[in-house]
Formats: structure tokens, C-alpha cells, sequence
């Protein structure tokens, strides 16, 4: 089959690699009918993952047709149609039981690697490194998915692809920082980054209750985008005080809850190797915009600094005295999918959101170097590109994919 | 080559690979000690050989290892194959390691008491065969496919609570073991405590004991705890197999 596959920073190919197949009793393989690129796959294109090998699979937001499931499989058959969560998880361990999906006990085959940098394991992520499991990711024809039988959301045919698409991973995200923000009726809610987990959280907090939302970025299409769809007002950091307009715009008071939808071009670092690698990639990242250190210093005495943005190593001048004085409570993490799968394509179903406004770009698996390129440079107004796999000139070897019988 | 280098990381690890006995050991520690402050003490050439080559001696008495002893296949310190001599308290490598599992107790004693599931999760067993009355026969893998066998015994069983086992005289490895199954977070949660000792011995077999529990012997257990764990609240273990262009099936 076709997948795309790393090979350094910023090289990243089409090729034809084996066709993925049932390897453990919970496992199905999915034919993938949309996938995309996602912010976070821009760090593993800008050559910042550790544990990365030359050839791997890259992706981890995809849906697609069962086309196979194992012994053990029992709630998916041949033919159902599905969107895939990013984070793979058992269903069975405490966290799972809990809620915490993303900290899955037991889907990390490598979990001794991210223990040796944290202390404890999260979950195995698809197409994110080795030190997340080394799964092969989306950003194929097919991709085998462990812990089928738990993970996997079957999707009515009222819904087209890219209307359930990002239930794999942004949509939930974006939600997911909404709801750590623990909204109460008339809040203001400030949004760091206008991407598309910026724009689902605009839309979140609004479903959650806020009154107000303030999105913050400097991209023109972006901040239209977060106007129009999400009805949040924005700020140019390029051109605004933006701590001082947020003081101005709250009365004195500052946001109830900031959320940081950026992140820190810096993530997944691991075991002492790498630590120069990932101590480089730290200070390149503080000359950007400083989107945490300005959430913290802006958000009022007592409120809640979320982060969907994704951090990966050790920060430097992290005000947590700021933190401390304002008493604020700090939310993050990896998205535990699972949890809201349901919530979130009950949502769709009725209209309260249609989460494909965010997407600008649409492929096929051959354009997706140079798309790569292009949404890493934020040119042609890119904001979230969707892959068609089904679509163009492709190739199967294996036996898997012929329609079911 | 790899089986040689395990053997220094042992002995360099090891704090009681004895070969000397405890009252062989003081007598050494304090000969050594008393010689060492006499050589220094001179100032001399002679005095200083004769601090340098008491300094062996204080090695011996404060590790109870004699390299001599060693080469020459001597031990002072008791019985090896006995286990009640070679890991006697805190005797032998010790490593201890506990995992919780979302299980009831009852199910985890069960996999646990039926030896035969140990290689399942214990990468390093081949086998491990039930003979009855408490004996079994285990099997681990050695170096360049070669096994280590040797014969247990439980010595202490206590339903949903505890099991013991030790090796029996005349195998290849000196052996003790135990599993305390304790059950935490107000009974939702099953905690397995284990705790592993061997004696390593010298010389070829010391390289063989040394690949059977690994080069790191508590990232090992470590690991066959995750496996267990795996196996119990997951049903599986979780692998991911590189689907690489480079590598893989064409």
C-alpha cells in the first residue's frame, strides 16, 4: 500500500510499504478514507520528535471501513465505518476505567522508553515516534488499529467523512480544553492560536456556556475564520498589547480561563541522548510568541490556565510564581478521545457544530509532501489540509481492501 | 563476549557475592585497615607498597569477595546450593518490584500459582513444569541457546495472599522467590509485590545466571510485571510492528 513516511527533518515521502495486518485478538485494520496532517505532525516534520526512525508511518487523525478484525474483535465487523481516536487505549486498566484514556496503562509497547523521560507512561499514540509505541500511523491506505473493540466510533451515513473526521483528534481537543476550563454561565474565555484546535475550543466554549471568547493569533485567515465560524472577537498580537487589550476588554479583571492552543515547537523528549537535541529545539521555541507565560500573566486571580498546545520537554522561565500568586489552577494534557466521542458526534448529529469549517485543503496521499511544506509555512491560507487516500492514482498490493463479500 | 560482560556487571553490583566468611571478613577488614595506617605512617617506598597491598585486603573484608578465592574456585562463605545459606537475609541480589492490577486478587493468585503461565509474561523462562506436591521444574533461556534448569519448591502458601518458592539443591541456579497479592484502593485493586533473589556464582554458570534475570535484573522484572499486567487487564500484549518502506515484508 501506499503510506507517508519520515526520513529526516523536513523529508518526508510517499512509498509503498507492507500492508498492515492483524497482529494481536482486539486488532482490526481499517481502510482509511480521509486522514489529515495535523499541527502536531509539523513537529515531527520539523525534525523535533526523538525516537522517530527513518520510514515510519506518519498520521494519527483518520476514518476509514473495517475491512478486518481479530478473534477477539467482537464489536466491529467487516464493513462498519469508523473514525479511529489517536490515543490507543485498553479499556481496561485504572485510567481507562477512570476516564483517563490518554494514560493507558497497557498500550504502549515501548512504555520504559517515555518512563526514563516522565517518570510514568501515557498511552501509545498512532504514527507519533517510538517512544509513543512506534505504531504506524494514517497517512496510508490502511492502518492496523489495536484495541479495536473499545476504540473505534462507528459513524452514521447521515454524516460525511469530513464532518466526523476530527472526532479522531482536534475536535475533542478543542473541547476538551473548553471543559478543563470549568466555564460558568457569563465567562470570558481567551484563546491562544487560531489553528484548528484554537478554533474548536472558540466553538466549545461557547457549547459550554461562555458569554465571551477573545481568540488571539496574527494570521488574517485565522483570525477571520475564528470571527466568522467561532463569533469569537480577535486579536493581532502583531498589532495589539495584547495583555493590555485583554485587561481593557475584561473590565480590569482579566479572562476567566486561558486557553493555550499553541504549544512549544519542542515535544516528546526523552532519555538523557536526546537531551541536547530537545534542549535546542526549547530555545528556538522562546522566540515565539510566549503563549503560556502571556496566558498565565493574563488570566485573573483564580482562574484556569488550560493547554491543549503540546509541550514536550523542560520549560525555561515558567512563571509559576505568577501561577502561585493568582492561586490558578493549570489543565493539560494529551485527549482522552474516548471520553468524548459520544458527547461530541451527538453534538454533530444535531447540528450543534459541523466541525469541516476549519478545513482549507484537500489531497490525495501523493500531494502530501509538498502540502506538508506549504501548512508548515502557513502559505495559501492553509489551515487544515484533509487527505482522500481513496482518491487519485492508488495502488494496493496485499489482499486487504477488496469490498467485503 | 556479552556473557563475560554480564559477569563483571554482576560482581561490580553484587554487595554480597560472599566467597569469604563473616568472621574471615572482619579479620581482613581490620588486618588491612591497621596495615594501612602503618605503611602510611613510615613514609617510605616500602611503607607505601605495603599500604597498597593491604588495600586488597580491605576490599576483600568490606565486600567479602576475594578475587583469589575466586580464580582459585575457593569459598569460605557456607554452602552455596543451600538457599537458607546463600540468601540467607539480604544474601544474593535482591530485587523487588510490584505492579497493581485492575483485577480481582482472587484471578491474579490464580494465573500466578499455576507456574506453567510464568514464561507467558517472563520473557527470560523457556518452561516451568507443575511435578505435584509443590515441586516444579523451571527452564530458562541461556546464552546462545542454551537453557538453565533447576528444580523449586513452594515453602510458604497462603490463598490470595502470598506465595513462596525456593530452589532445590543440585540445579543450575540458587534461587528464592515470593508474591504477596494484597488488595488496595478499598478492595477495587489487586497490588502484587515481588520479590526475587538468586546467588550468583562464579565462573561460567555465574554468566548464565546472569542472562537468565537479565543485565539489569529490576528493569527486567520490571518489564515482565508490565506483561502481566497486560495480559491480565487487557487480555494482550501490545505490540506494534514497524511497517517501514525500508524494512519489513515487500
Amino acid at each position: 500500500m501506499k503510506g507517508v513516511c519520515y526520513y529526516g527533518k523536513e523529508d518526508v515521502r510517499v512509498e509503498t510499504v507492507p500492508d498492515p495486518t492483524i497482529l494481536n485478538p482486539r486488532d482490526a485494520i481499517v481502510k482509511i478514507t480521509a486522514t489529515a496532517i495535523c499541527g502536531s505532525d509539523l513537529h515531527i516534520y520539523g525534525g523535533y520528535i526523538p525516537t522517530m526512525q527513518k520510514g515510519d508511518v506518519l498520521g494519527h487523525e483518520f476514518m476509514g471501513e473495517v475491512v478486518e478484525v481479530g478473534s477477539k474483535n467482537t464489536r466491529l465487523q467487516i464493513g462498519d465505518r469508523v473514525v479511529v481516536p489517536f490515543t490507543i487505549a485498553c479499556g481496561n486498566c485504572y485510567f481507562c476505567k477512570e476516564g483517563l484514556w490518554a494514560l493507558c496503562d497497557n498500550s504502549n509497547p515501548n512504555a520504559w522508553m517515555a518512563e526514563k523521560l516522565s517518570g510514568f507512561s501515557g498511552s501509545g499514540l498512532f504514527g507519533y515516534s517510538h517512544m509513543y509505541g512506534g505504531y504506524p500511523g494514517g497517512q496510508a491506505e490502511y492502518a492496523r488499529v489495536p484495541f479495536a473493540d473499545v476504540g473505534p466510533v462507528k459513524v452514521p451515513e447521515s454524516l460525511s467523512d469530513e464532518q466526523v473526521l476530527f472526532l479522531s483528534d482536534i475536535l475533542p481537543t478543542g473541547y476538551m480544553a473548553a471543559e478543563n476550563c470549568h466555564i460558568k454561565p457569563g465567562d470570558t474565555i481567551a484563546v491562544w492560536g487560531c489553528g484548528p484546535v484554537g478554533q474548536f475550543a472558540i466553538k466549545s466554549a461557547y457549547l459550554l456556556g461562555a458569554e465571551r471568547v477573545l481568540a488571539i493569533d496574527r494570521f488574517p485567515e485565522r483570525l477571520a475564520m475564528a470571527n466568522s465560524h467561532g463569533k469569537a472577537e480577535t486579536l493581532n498580537y502583531a498589532e495589539v498589547d495584547v495583555p493590555e487589550a485583554l485587561r481593557a476588554l475584561t473590565g480590569g479583571q482579566g479572562p476567566d480561563a486561558c486557553i493555550d492552543a499553541v504549544g512549544l515547537e519542542s515535544h516528546g523528549t526523552t532519555v538523557d541522548a536526546w537531551y541536547d537535541r530537545a534542549k535546542t529545539s526549547m530555545y528556538l521555541a522562546t522566540d515565539r510568541p510566549h503563549a503560556l507565560r502571556q496566558a498565565i500573566n493574563a488570566c485573573r486571580k483564580g482562574g484556569t490556565v488550560s493547554i491543549p498546545g503540546v509541550y514536550g520537554g523542560w520549560l525555561d522561565k515558567f512563571p509559576l510564581g505568577a501561577a502561585f500568586a493568582k492561586g490558578l489552577t493549570l489543565k493539560m494534557g494529551q485527549t482522552h478521545v474516548h471520553k468524548y466521542l459520544t458527547t461530541l458526534l451527538s453534538r454533530i448529529e444535531h447540528g450543534d457544530i459541523d466541525p469541516s469549517f476549519v478545513i482549507t485543503h484537500r489531497i490525495t496521499l501523493d500531494d502530501v509532501p509538498t502540502m506538508y511544506r506549504t501548512f508548515r509555512q502557513k502559505q495559501d491560507g492553509c489551515i487544515k489540509v484533509v487527505i482522500k487516500p481513496g482518491q487519485g492514482v492508488v495502488q494496493s498490493e496485499g489482499s486487504i481492501g477488496r469490498p467485503p463479500s | 563476549m556479552s556473557a563475560h560482560s554480564s559477569i563483571v556487571e554482576l560482581d561490580t553490583n553484587s554487595q554480597h557475592r560472599g566467597n569469604v566468611g563473616d568472621v574471615e571478613r572482619w579479620g581482613s577488614l581490620i588486618t588491612g585497615a591497621v596495615m594501612i595506617a602503618y605503611g602510611l605512617s613510615r613514609r617510605s617506598i616500602s611503607g607505601t607498597w605495603l599500604a597498597a597491598t593491604a588495600a586488597a585486603l580491605v576490599y576483600r573484608g568490606a565486600t567479602g569477595h576475594c578475587p583469589v578465592y575466586s580464580s582459585l574456585g575457593v569459598t569460605t562463605a557456607g554452602n552455596a546450593a543451600d538457599t537458607c545459606v546463600a540468601l540467607a537475609g539480604d544474601r544474593g541480589i535482591n530485587v523487588h518490584e510490584s505492579v497493581r492490577l485492575e483485577k480481582p486478587v482472587e484471578e491474579a493468585y490464580r494465573f500466578w500459582r499455576r507456574f506453567e503461565n510464568l514464561p507467558r509474561f517472563m520473557t527470560n523462562l523457556e518452561s516451568v513444569a507443575d511435578l505435584g506436591n509443590g515441586r516444579s521444574h523451571w527452564v530458562a533461556k541461556g546464552p546462545a541457546g542454551s537453557t538453565v534448569e533447576w528444580d523449586a519448591e513452594i515453602i510458604n502458601e497462603i490463598e490470595n495472599k502470598v506465595i513462596a518458592w525456593r530452589s532445590l539443591p543440585n540445579g543450575d541456579v540458587v534461587t528464592a522467590g515470593s508474591v504477596n497479592f494484597d488488595q488496595v484502593r478499598g478492595g477495587r485493586t489487586a497490588q502484587l509485590s515481588v520479590h526475587l533473589q538468586y546467588a550468583p556464582p562464579a565462573g561460567r554458570l555465574g554468566a548464565l545466571v546472569a542472562t537468565v534475570f537479565g543485565r539489569e535484573p529490576s528493569q527486567t522484572i520490571r518489564e515482565d510485571l508490565r506483561r502481566l499486567k497486560q495480559l491480565l487487564e487487557a487480555g494482550e500484549v501490545p505490540v506494534s510492528a514497524p511497517q517501514t518502506s525500508s524494512g519489513g515484508r515487500p
